[in-house]
């Protein structure tokens, strides 16, 4: 791999920029490897990258139906934090905050991670009891973490309505200083750049149609370019995970919901770090690009459209005017969907499953981007281990028959 | 926006509605014999297909009751709505 550096860009520009070599091979699929992942968003992207750099498994292939970061990695609003309530989860997240705070230079690709902090907004006695709770949850187990209140919050963000008639008055929030957001496709391209350096094969452009399973054991996948051979396999296809573990005969605790997002015309500069509320249930932050990023909720029904319906759009739009008027005359510049993986615990599965060599990674439904170095690890340790990492033990696929859910619907206010 | 038949009060828009989920979900006649796998079955696994998807709605903000539609998940598009209890195992 040529490693970009500053004197690589003076280099490049004086050539016109003609000779950068591609960031990733396009790999021809060969007829066996240790390891296949299937799906070639971030996280699936992440798992091939530690298994080759961590557990020195480098025969290993991505398999992607479509092009890298387009599912979920590419269509996510971004935002990256790690105060969830329970234990197993922020713990989990916190280990992929702490890879994000290394990762450009791990990977020498900018992933543009700004820790801006994430504010996550109270609006009744309710909400700051709950947001107490998290604060203190969260400290306990070393995460920062703190409660401010709505003066310190509009001295923050002064274009925030504090004002104490507004329909759902803003009382306080969490903040986590050390959350904020990344740039998606970066991570993508990151990810995919430096596993292909350490000798992982990334194969677009190919779909798994089915999963061979011979005596309770994978032996490799069906393909739309052929059968590709296997002694491990890795599924990491986020909103398509039950139709590829149904290919093995699983049934899954997940249901499949389209989840919008939305940007605006770019504006100067305005907000400078990235603000949520559950309760009018709306999030926004500013891309470096000036855009606001703005999303909200799921669209109620089951959906694998990677579209979703107005009355959604129209909700988004409501909450963010509440909570910032002065962007009522702001115009949207695109909007999009993505399919989302949700589980009953909104907790992601991370584990081996009844067939031997065959591994999930699935159910992080509308805030698995944060996780997504984070994931990679602990699935990479689980798949090269046989053995999940103490991490992601509690995220069996398991925990759904012996009761041991980790519920964190609510909890974590908004779901990003 | 969904235009979803109510067999009750005809086609209204989709925020008239609430969803309920899968349908044809029957709580199991002899709780005692289940297995935790056979319960973990029932409370979370779903089909979640891609395709067609046979669904609860509730006409929530009209006349409140519940009946079947038959879906696209891809597409969207609405095959037909149903009344409950003229399609047994269909629920
Ligand atoms: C609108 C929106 C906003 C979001 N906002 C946030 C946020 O602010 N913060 C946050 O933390 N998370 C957010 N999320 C969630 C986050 O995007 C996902 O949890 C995360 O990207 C999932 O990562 P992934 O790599 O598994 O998924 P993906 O990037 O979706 O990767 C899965 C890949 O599998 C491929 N695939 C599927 N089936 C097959 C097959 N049969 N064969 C081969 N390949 C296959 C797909 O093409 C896809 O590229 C958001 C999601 C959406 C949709
Ligand atoms: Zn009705």
């Amino acid at each position: 791999m040529k490693r970009y550096s500053a004197l690589g860009l003076l280099r490049n520009a004086l050539s016109h920029n003609r000779n950068w070599p591609e960031a990733w091979r396009s790999a021809e699929p060969k007829k066996h490897y240790d390891a296949i992942i299937v799906g070639g968003g971030g996280h699936g992207l992440a798992t091939a990258y530690y298994l080759a750099k961590v557990h020195g498994m480098r025969n290993v292939a991505v398999l992607e139906k479509g092009w890298i970061g387009g599912g979920n990695t590419g269509r996510n609003t971004t935002i990256v934090r790690s105060n969830y309530l329970w234990t197993e989860a922020s713990l989990l997240y916190e280990k992929s905050i702490q890879l994000w705070e290394g990762l450009s230079q791990d990977l020498n690709y900018n992933v543009m991670f700004s820790q801006r902090g994430v504010y996550n907004i109270g609006h009744s006695l309710q909400d700051m009891r709950d947001i107490e709770r998290r604060v203190n949850a969260n400290r306990l187990v070393g995460i920062d973490a703190e409660v401010v209140d709505a003066a310190q919050i509009k001295k923050a963000i002064p274009h925030i309505n504090t004002s104490a008639t507004a329909r759902y008055p803003i009382l306080g929030a969490s903040l986590q200083r050390r959350a904020g957001v990344a740039r998606h496709d970066a991570v993508a391209w990151g990810f995919a750049r430096a596993a292909d350096a350490l000798g992982v094969d990334i194969i677009e452009q190919c779909e798994v149609t089915g999963i061979d399973v011979e005596g309770g054991k994978v032996v490799g996948v069906q393909s739309s370019r052929g059968r590709i051979g296997a002694d491990k396999i890795g599924v990491v296809v986020a909103g398509n995970a039950s139709v590829v573990a149904a290919m093995a005969g699983l049934r899954l605790p997940i249901e499949s919901h389209p989840l919008q997002a939305f940007v605006s015309e770019p504006l100067k500069p305005v907000l400078d770090t990235v603000v949520m509320s559950g309760a009018v249930h709306g999030y926004i932050s500013q891309s470096d690009k000036g855009e606001l990023v703005i999303g909200a909720g799921i669209d109620a029904y089951n959906g694998y459209g990677q579209r979703g319906s107005f009355p959604t759009i129209e909700h988004t739009m409501q909450a963010i005017i509440e909570l910032f008027p002065i962007f009522s005359r702001v115009r949207m510049l695109r909007l999009w969907g993505g399919i989302v993986d949700v589980c009953p615990d909104a907790c992601p599965i991370l584990s081996k499953t009844p067939i031997d060599g065959l591994f999930l990674n699935c159910g992080w439904g509308t805030g698995g981007f944060k996780a997504t170095p984070g994931s990679g690890w602990v699935f990479a340790h689980t798949i090269a281990n046989d053995e999940p990492h103490e991490l992601n033990a509690p995220f069996s696929l398991e925990r759904f028959t012996s009761g041991a859910l980790i519920d964190e619907h609510g909890a974590a206010a908004v779901a990003h | 926006m969904l235009l979803i038949e109510c067999p009750w009060c005809g086609e209204r828009a989709e925020t008239e509605f609430s969803y309920g989920g899968e349908a044809g979900i029957e709580r199991p006649a002899e709780p005692d014999t289940l297995t935790d796998a056979e319960w973990a079955d029932y409370l979370f696994c779903r089909s979640n297909p891609r395709g067609p998807h046979k669904e609860l709605w509730n006409h929530a903000q009209g006349c409140r009751r519940w009946f079947g539609v038959e879906r696209d998940t891809v597409t969207y598009r609405i095959e037909r709505s149903y009344l409950l209890h003229e399609s047994q195992g269909d629920m």
